[in-house]
Formats: C-alpha cells, sequence, structure tokens
C-alpha cells in the first residue's frame, strides 16, 4: 500500500517527505487545541477549497486539459446541496445531500466531458467551453431571484444567494444527529483531505496515471500505444470535476449559504491562479501551494481587498516568469537537490 | 505462408493532391516486407493510413481476416498492429523506463513489470540512461527507444517508418539484427527505408511506391537489378 503511494507522477517520494508530512498532518491535528473556534473554522473554510485546486491539478496538470469549469461543478454540487438538504428535511439527510450534490456534478462532467471530448474539441477550446458552460450557469442562477424559482421549498433568490439549509449533519448512533461546525467540520475536512490526497497519489501513481501523462505528452502516441484516450481523458475530467463539486457542497454546507458570485468569472478564474502558482502537473504542490495562497489573500484582504488582488497578480507574474512550472515544484526541486546532496533522497522507480 | 495485410485499392487524396492512388499491398505472415521509393511517394502516408491516423478516401485494409478500415488506431494496436513513426515520437518529458513501462503494461502483470522494463532497457542498450528524460537521448536513441516501445506491445506486425534515420553505420547494423531477431520468433515487418544497405541486410520482399502508386513489386534481388526502380531513384523517369 505504502509503495503505491509513491512513483514518477508525484513528488515527495522518500523517508524525508513522508516524516515532514507525519510532523505538519500533527500538527494540523492539533491546532484545534491551541487555536480560537473562529481560526478553526476559517481554517476549515480554507481547506474546503483545496478539493477544487486538486481537482484542477488532476485535469490540467496531469491530463492536460485547461478547464474553466471548476466553479461550474461547484456550483452544481453547492446549489445542489442546498436544494437537496432543503428538500429532504435537512438534520441527518444532509449527508445524503452532501453525497448527491458531488454525484450530480459528477454527472455533470460526465456529460459536458462526453461532448467535449467525443465532440474533438482540444487545446484552447477546451478552455472556451467549459468558460461558457460556467458563465451559462452563473447567469442562469443569477436571474431567480422571482419567488418563481424554487425547488419544493427551496428558494434559488438569484444574486442574493440561497440560504436556509442545514450545515452538515452525521447520523450517529444513538439515532441522534452530529451537527458538523467549527471543529467538529474541521476534523472532517481534514481527513476528507487526507483521504482525498493519499487516493490521489495512488491514482495517479497507477497505471492508469501513467496513460494520463503519456496522453498529455503526446495523446497521438498514447492512441497508438492502445490506449482508448478519449476514455482515459473523459474519467479524469469526471474525477477532477467531482473534486470541485465536493468544494461546493461542503463550501455550502459550511457557511448554509452559496450565491452565483461563486461561479462567475471572477470565482472560474481563481483556481486557475491558485494551481498555476503553486504548480500544476503535482498535487502535493497544488495542495499546499493553494492553501498558502488562500491564506495569504485571506490575510490581505483584512486590510485592503485592492491590494491583496495586486499583490496576488504579481505573484502570478513572478511565478510564470520566473519559475513557470509553479513555486511549490520549484521550491521542491531545490529541497530534492539539497537532499541529493546530503544522500538521502534515492529517485523512485517502482 | 498467410497473408497478415492487405490493403486494396486504398486511396488517399488531400485536397487536390492523390497521396496514395489505388494501393492493392500485399505482405505475407512472417516477412520482412520493404516499401521504398523516393520522397513524396506516398510510404508515410500508406503506413498512417494502415494504422488509421489518416482517414483512407476509398478503399479498405484487411488486418489479420477483419477489415479494420474504419477502426480507430488504437482498436488496430490491441488487435496486434504496431507502428514506429517517421520523427521519434516518445514522451519526451518522462523518464526513458517510463516511457517502456507505459508500453509493456497492457500486457505484462505489475509483478514482473521491472524485470520486464530491464530485460527491454538492456536490449535497447539504454540501462545507463533509464533515468533520464526521453528527449535528452540523442536522436538514434530515442529511434531505439521508440521501436523499443512498439515492440513491447508484442504485436503480430509492425510498420517501421524509417527506423534507422539520423543513425551511426553501427547502429543502423543493430537495428537491422534486432529486427531480424524478432522477426525470427514470428514477428511481421514492414519497413520504410531508403537505406539500401540496410534494406538488403533485411528485407526478402519489396515493394516500390511511386507517386503514390505501386510503382514495382517482387523478390529484393529482382527489385535491385531493376533499371526502372534505379531510374526513379535518379529521377529519370519523370524528367
Amino acid at each position: 500500500m505504502f509503495k503505491s503511494l509513491n512513483g514518477p507522477q508525484t513528488i515527495g517520494n522518500n523517508r524525508p517527505f513522508w516524516i515532514g508530512f507525519g510532523v505538519v498532518l500533527a500538527l494540523m491535528l492539533a491546532y484545534p487545541l491551541v487555536a480560537d473556534a473562529y481560526s478553526v473554522g476559517n481554517v476549515a473554510y480554507m481547506l474546503i477549497w483545496v478539493f477544487m485546486a486538486l481537482g484542477l491539478s488532476l485535469i490540467w496538470g496531469y491530463g492536460g486539459i485547461l478547464s474553466f469549469g471548476q466553479t461550474f461543478f461547484f456550483g452544481i454540487a453547492g446549489y445542489g446541496y442546498g436544494v437537496l438538504a432543503i428538500n429532504l428535511g435537512g438534520g441527518g439527510m444532509t449527508l445524503l445531500a452532501l453525497v448527491i450534490a458531488v454525484a450530480l456534478a459528477a454527472l455533470a462532467a460526465l456529460v459536458l466531458g462526453y461532448f467535449i471530448i467525443w465532440g474533438g474539441v482540444g487545446g484552447v477550446f477546451i478552455g472556451i467551453v467549459t468558460l461558457s458552460a460556467t458563465l451559462v450557469l452563473a447567469f442562469f442562477l443569477g436571474q431567480t431571484a422571482g419567488p418563481e424559482w424554487h425547488v419544493g421549498p427551496a428558494r434559488l433568490n438569484g444574486y442574493n444567494g440561497m440560504k436556509g439549509m442545514d450545515g452538515l449533519n452525521i447520523p450517529w448512533f444513538d439515532d441522534s444527529n452530529v451537527e458538523l461546525e467549527g471543529v467538529s467540520l474541521y476534523y472532517v475536512v481534514l481527513l476528507l483531505l487526507l483521504l482525498v490526497y493519499l487516493g490521489l497519489r495512488v491514482f495517479v501513481n497507477s497505471r492508469f496515471g501513467n496513460v494520463i501523462v503519456a496522453i498529455r505528452e503526446d495523446a497521438q502516441r498514447a492512441e497508438l500505444l492502445g490506449y482508448d484516450t478519449r476514455k482515459y481523458q473523459l474519467v479524469l475530467f469526471v474525477i477532477g470535476s467531482a473534486l470541485a463539486g465536493l468544494s461546493g457542497a461542503l463550501y455550502t454546507s459550511w457557511g448554509q449559504f452559496i450565491t452565483p458570485a461563486s461561479i462567475g468569472l471572477p470565482a472560474a478564474a481563481m483556481p486557475i491562479v491558485w494551481v498555476a502558482f503553486s504548480g500544476r502537473s503535482d498535487i502535493t504542490a497544488t495542495m499546499i501551494g493553494s492553501f498558502l495562497i488562500l491564506l495569504t489573500f485571506q490575510t490581505l484582504t483584512v486590510y485592503s481587498q485592492q491590494a491583496a488582488l495586486v499583490l496576488m497578480g504579481a505573484m502570478l507574474l513572478v511565478t510564470v516568469l520566473a519559475a513557470p512550472q509553479g513555486f511549490m515544484i520549484s521550491v521542491s526541486r531545490a529541497a530534492t537537490r539539497l537532499l541529493r546532496r546530503v544522500g538521502a533522497d534515492r529517485p523512485s522507480r517502482p | 505462408m498467410s497473408e497478415i495485410l492487405r490493403t486494396s485499392a486504398l486511396c488517399k487524396r488531400f485536397g487536390g493532391h492523390d497521396a496514395v492512388t489505388d494501393v492493392d499491398l500485399i505482405v505475407e505472415r512472417g516477412e520482412i516486407h520493404c516499401l521504398i521509393g523516393p520522397n513524396g511517394a506516398g510510404k508515410s502516408t500508406l503506413f498512417k493510413l494502415i494504422v488509421g491516423t489518416h482517414i483512407p478516401t476509398s478503399g479498405s485494409i484487411v488486418f489479420d481476416g477483419h477489415d479494420v478500415t474504419g477502426q480507430r488506431p488504437y482498436e488496430r494496436v490491441k488487435s496486434g498492429m504496431s507502428i514506429k513513426m517517421q520523427t521519434p515520437s516518445v514522451f519526451r518529458e518522462l523518464p526513458v523506463w517510463q516511457n517502456l513501462q507505459i508500453a509493456l503494461q497492457h500486457h505484462v502483470p505489475p509483478a514482473s513489470l521491472a524485470q520486464e522494463q530491464d530485460r527491454m532497457l538492456e536490449l535497447l542498450d539504454l540501462s545507463a540512461q533509464h533515468a533520464k528524460p526521453a528527449g535528452e537521448l540523442s536522436h538514434g536513441q530515442q529511434q531505439w527507444l521508440e521501436i523499443g516501445m512498439a515492440l513491447a506491445l508484442k504485436p503480430a506486425l509492425i510498420l517501421m517508418d524509417e527506423p534507422t534515420a539520423g543513425m551511426s553505420p553501427d547502429e543502423t547494423f543493430k537495428t537491422g539484427e534486432l529486427i531480424q531477431r524478432f522477426n525470427a520468433q514470428g514477428l511481421t515487418v514492414v519497413v520504410v527505408e531508403h537505406d539500401m544497405a540496410f534494406i538488403r541486410q533485411i528485407a526478402k520482399q519489396v515493394t516500390v511506391l511511386h507517386y503514390g502508386k505501386v510503382f514495382a513489386r517482387g523478390p529484393i534481388d529482382d527489385i535491385i537489378q531493376d533499371p526502372r526502380v534505379a531510374e526513379i531513384y535518379l529521377g529519370k523517369t519523370h524528367a
């Protein structure tokens, strides 16, 4: 099992990495013991976005498909969770609402991905098609302010946003529900992120992952090695988009609120910025980099939102010019060189 | 011997240009068949039609008894066809061993994948370069790697488009030996080449293409002595 976590598609295949990983995990687990409830909830909020970034890393960094549609799937699952949580009666049914909401995002990705990939849409046009779908959804939801726009008792509310859904509850053994908020939500999100991260490591280092990076490098050569590249790309697109859906459902559950602004153009550009800055071709770089960039952005926004946006733009510009593979990847490479010098690292070749 | 590949009246038209016209090619199982002809004769286009990266304007392709004309390239590869392209087509950013693994993982179980990889690396004389990105190999080494990837699929028929381009005479001879070794194990080989010494080394049957049409065909010794073939190589026929 441990062996399958390491491979050519991930950085950090050595003992020092996993020791560092264990230390960071322990610190994350201990964080609620030393921080106040607001800060813990805030970190949970930032971790929620990381799923979407990981999904984009998978689609774009590993698969070579630049999708502008992450917030499309985020929105489908976010609104889906709201509608389902209200209609199913809230409480323990919110867990089912979350699962169905993510499945709806995956289904939407299956349909959209099928038409894109089987339709032979390639390169920059995939970005245009996915961005169009995102903008259509955002504009559609924006004009749902009237009372006629509802699903059962769930009002969509246009740009004012949808509200009134319960936060995520987990059914407990004595027929009661544990409502996830603050520290408990933090731990659930952290556990989910850990599972998703480790699962993705196994996935990208598997035989399937081998084919995915081969398609990114040269799709025709991959097909001439006997792989139906369309099926591989579609599976990748669905998984990456479903992760955006997971972000969306968790986001709505966290704030019990969602608006079309979470889907529209500025929101749709953000995952691209996080992933490009972090290093799109590696899930570890994306996970750490996206979290750090969210943290930086939020910290700066307290002082000035405009200054935060300008600084984000500058960071992206510097990254593209100085470290086109991504800031975190460059840091990782420097660390690897250092480790090689002291003889601690061994290149992995499973 | 039974035939493994037959193209019938195969045509490919690009705009107003006929790249391949009415080509009937028959390849017998187990033979090494060479396709020769001047530049622009349609050899590479014919390969692309056979493997499915180009769709024919008309005509049919039968491989191993099945009409594969409408099949996608991956389906043809799965049914036992393999190709080495004209320009080295390897995954340049990926290490050499991973290039081979992507081809090998089709039919080699995970437990013996590393062992099979090492065997192929040794066979291709690339053991020392196994961790290098494939794009950093020399041109000749990239050719070998791609040949290795094509052979790793354990095909019944391999199409090789100029497998020795850019190789030294020594490397060219070794490539010929490699092809003959796999041929002795039952692999059918169709090769496009310009190097006559190499063709003499490996081929028994030759088809000559000229202006997209079959110009001549027959045993290698007859083709070499055919004055018309010498003429088209020297550019006299249409002068």
